[in-house]
C-alpha cells in the first residue's frame, strides 16, 4: 500500500498544533468525535485553544476532556447542555464561548471551506444571536450577516479511507465532519479503516481527498454511546 | 390522564400522512409513537437523518446512529444520511412541512424562548432557531403553567428567545392557540375547562374562534 498521507500515530498527526491555534472538530455530540486526535493533543496539552464544534463532549470525553484540562479558551458551539464543567467555567467567565445556532455554524464552516467570507440567514433575527450584526431585507424578508470560518486544524473522524485521503462517513456519524474537512488549513483524519487506493468507488466518496492533508489509522476506538436507548425484542 | 401525555396525544394530530416532520427534544419526541402505522411519514434528525425508526432491539445499538437527542435509534426504509449543512439546508430552505418543539414561554405575537435562562442555565439553541425560521409550520408543545402556577403564555417572553413571530400553534395541557394576522386566537379547550378558566391561567391577551373546539382525552 502507497503510504501517501498516512501518519503512524495520533501524536505525530497533532505534533504541530501550538498553543492559541483555532480547531475545526466533526462530531454531534459524542457521535463521530474524532477521539484518537482528542485524547493525543490531551497528552500534548497544547493550550488557548479555541474550538469550533456542535457540542464540547461530556465531563470525561471528547472535547470535554480538554475543557477539565483547562486547554480551551473559546468554544463556538451550538449546543453545550451536556457538560458540567463546560457550563461552570462559562458561567465563571473562565471560558469565552460563542453560541451559534446550529444550522448557521454548520453553514459557516461550510462557507469558511467553500471560500465565501459571509452569507445572509433568517435564523436569529430578533434573538441574542443577531446583537451587532448587519441586517439586510431581501424580499421583504428580514436576514442576519453570518461570517464564514476556517480553522488552522481539522479534526476529522471518518470511516473508511485510502492512503490519499478521499473519506467515507458511516450513517449519522457524518454530521458537521466533512465540513470540517473543507475548513481547516491542515485537516487530520482518523479513520477506522485504510483501504487501497482504488477501492473506493468514486461514487461513493463523501469527502474528496483534496481536503485531507494527514490520515491515522486508530485502533480499539470506544464510541461511547451518550443516551442508550433501546426497546425489548417483539 | 398525564398532562405530557396529553400534550403529545393533540399534537400527533398535527401530523399528516405524507408529511416531513421534525420533532425536538424531549416532549415532541414521544409525538414518533403515536403517529399511525398507515401513514407514510418521515421524521428528520437534524444531525442528518431522514427516516428514524424506533429505538434499537437491545444489544444492537449503534453509536454511529443517534437522534438529536443523542439516543441511538433506527433508521426505517428510504431513510437517508447526510451532513450538517444539508440537513439545515433542509431545514432553512422550507422543506420540512413541520416542526414540533418544546418551549419555555410562548408569547400573545407569536414569540418563542426555549434555550436559556439567564445566570441559570445555559444549554445553547442547538437547531431550534433555525427550525423556527425555516420550517413551513411551528407547532410549539408545552404545560401552559409552571410549576408555581405562573402562566408561560406570556404578553412578551421574559426569557431570551429563540424566534420572533414564528409560533403558528401552541398546543398546552388546557388548551390550543393559533397565532394569526389579527393576534392569538383560542380554538380549543380541554373538555372541563371554560374559556374563563383560560383566561385565569393565561397572561397573554388572546380571542375566542368562532368555531371553539372542546378537547376530549378520553
Amino acid at each position: 500500500m502507497i503510504k501517501g498521507k498516512v501518519v503512524a500515530s495520533a501524536a505525530e498527526a497533532i505534533q504541530d498544533i501550538l498553543d492559541g491555534s483555532t480547531l475545526i472538530v466533526g462530531g454531534f455530540g459524542l457521535s463521530g468525535t474524532p477521539e484518537h486526535l482528542i485524547n493525543a493533543l490531551r497528552e500534548k496539552g497544547a493550550k488557548d485553544l479555541t474550538v469550533v464544534s456542535n457540542n464540547c463532549g461530556v465531563d470525561d470525553w471528547g472535547l470535554g476532556i480538554l475543557l477539565a484540562n483547562n486547554q480551551i479558551k473559546k468554544m463556538v458551539s451550538s449546543y453545550v447542555g451536556e457538560n458540567k464543567i463546560f457550563e461552570k467555567q462559562f458561567l465563571s467567565g473562565e471560558l469565552e464561548v460563542e453560541l451559534s445556532p446550529q444550522g448557521t455554524l454548520a453553514e459557516r464552516i461550510r462557507a469558511g471551506g467553500a471560500g465565501i467570507p459571509a452569507f445572509y440567514t433568517p435564523t436569529g433575527v430578533g434573538t441574542p444571536v443577531a446583537e451587532g450584526k448587519e441586517h439586510k431585507e431581501f424580499n421583504g424578508r428580514t436576514y442576519l450577516l453570518e461570517k464564514g470560518i476556517t480553522g488552522d486544524f481539522a479534526l476529522v473522524k471518518a470511516w473508511k479511507a485510502d492512503p490519499l485521503g478521499n473519506l467515507i462517513f458511516r450513517k449519522t456519524a457524518r454530521n458537521f465532519n466533512p465540513l470540517a474537512a473543507m475548513a481547516g488549513k491542515i485537516t487530520i483524519v482518523e479513520v477506522e479503516e485504510l483501504v487501497e487506493v482504488g477501492e473506493l468507488d468514486p461514487d461513493l466518496i463523501h469527502t474528496p481527498s483534496i481536503y485531507v492533508q494527514r490520515i491515522v489509522v486508530g485502533s480499539n476506538f470506544e464510541k461511547r454511546i451518550e443516551r442508550r436507548t433501546v426497546r425489548k425484542p417483539d | 390522564m398525564d398532562s405530557r401525555l396529553m400534550i403529545v396525544r393533540r399534537a400527533v394530530l398535527e401530523i399528516e400522512d405524507g408529511m416531513y416532520v421534525n420533532l425536538g427534544i424531549g416532549m415532541p419526541t414521544l409525538v414518533a409513537n403515536e403517529i399511525p402505522e398507515t401513514y407514510n411519514v418521515l421524521l428528520q434528525s437534524e444531525n442528518g437523518l431522514l427516516g428514524i425508526g424506533p429505538y434499537p432491539i437491545e444489544g444492537t445499538e449503534d453509536a454511529d446512529l443517534i437522534n438529536a437527542g443523542k439516543e441511538t435509534v433506527t433508521t426505517v426504509k428510504g431513510a437517508s444520511f447526510f451532513d450538517s449543512a444539508e440537513s439545515f439546508a433542509m431545514i432553512r430552505g422550507g422543506h420540512i412541512d413541520l416542526a414540533i418543539l418544546g418551549g419555555m414561554e410562548v408569547s400573545e405575537k407569536g414569540d418563542l424562548a426555549n434555550w436559556m435562562i439567564p445566570g441559570k442555565m445555559v444549554k445553547g439553541m442547538g437547531g431550534a432557531m433555525d427550525l423556527v425560521n425555516g420550517a413551513k409550520r411551528v407547532v410549539v408543545v408545552m404545560e401552559h403553567v409552571n410549576k408555581h402556577g405562573e402562566s408561560k403564555v406570556k404578553k412578551g417572553c421574559t426569557l431570551p428567545l429563540t424566534g420572533q413571530g414564528v409560533v403558528h400553534r401552541l398546543i398546552t395541557d388546557l388548551a390550543v392557540f393559533d397565532f394569526t394576522n389579527e393576534g392569538m386566537v383560542l380554538k380549543e379547550v380541554v373538555e372541563g375547562m371554560t374559556v374563563e378558566d383560560i383566561k385565569a391561567r393565561t397572561e397573554a391577551s388572546f380571542s375566542v374562534s368562532n368555531d371553539l373546539k372542546t378537547i376530549s382525552y378520553k
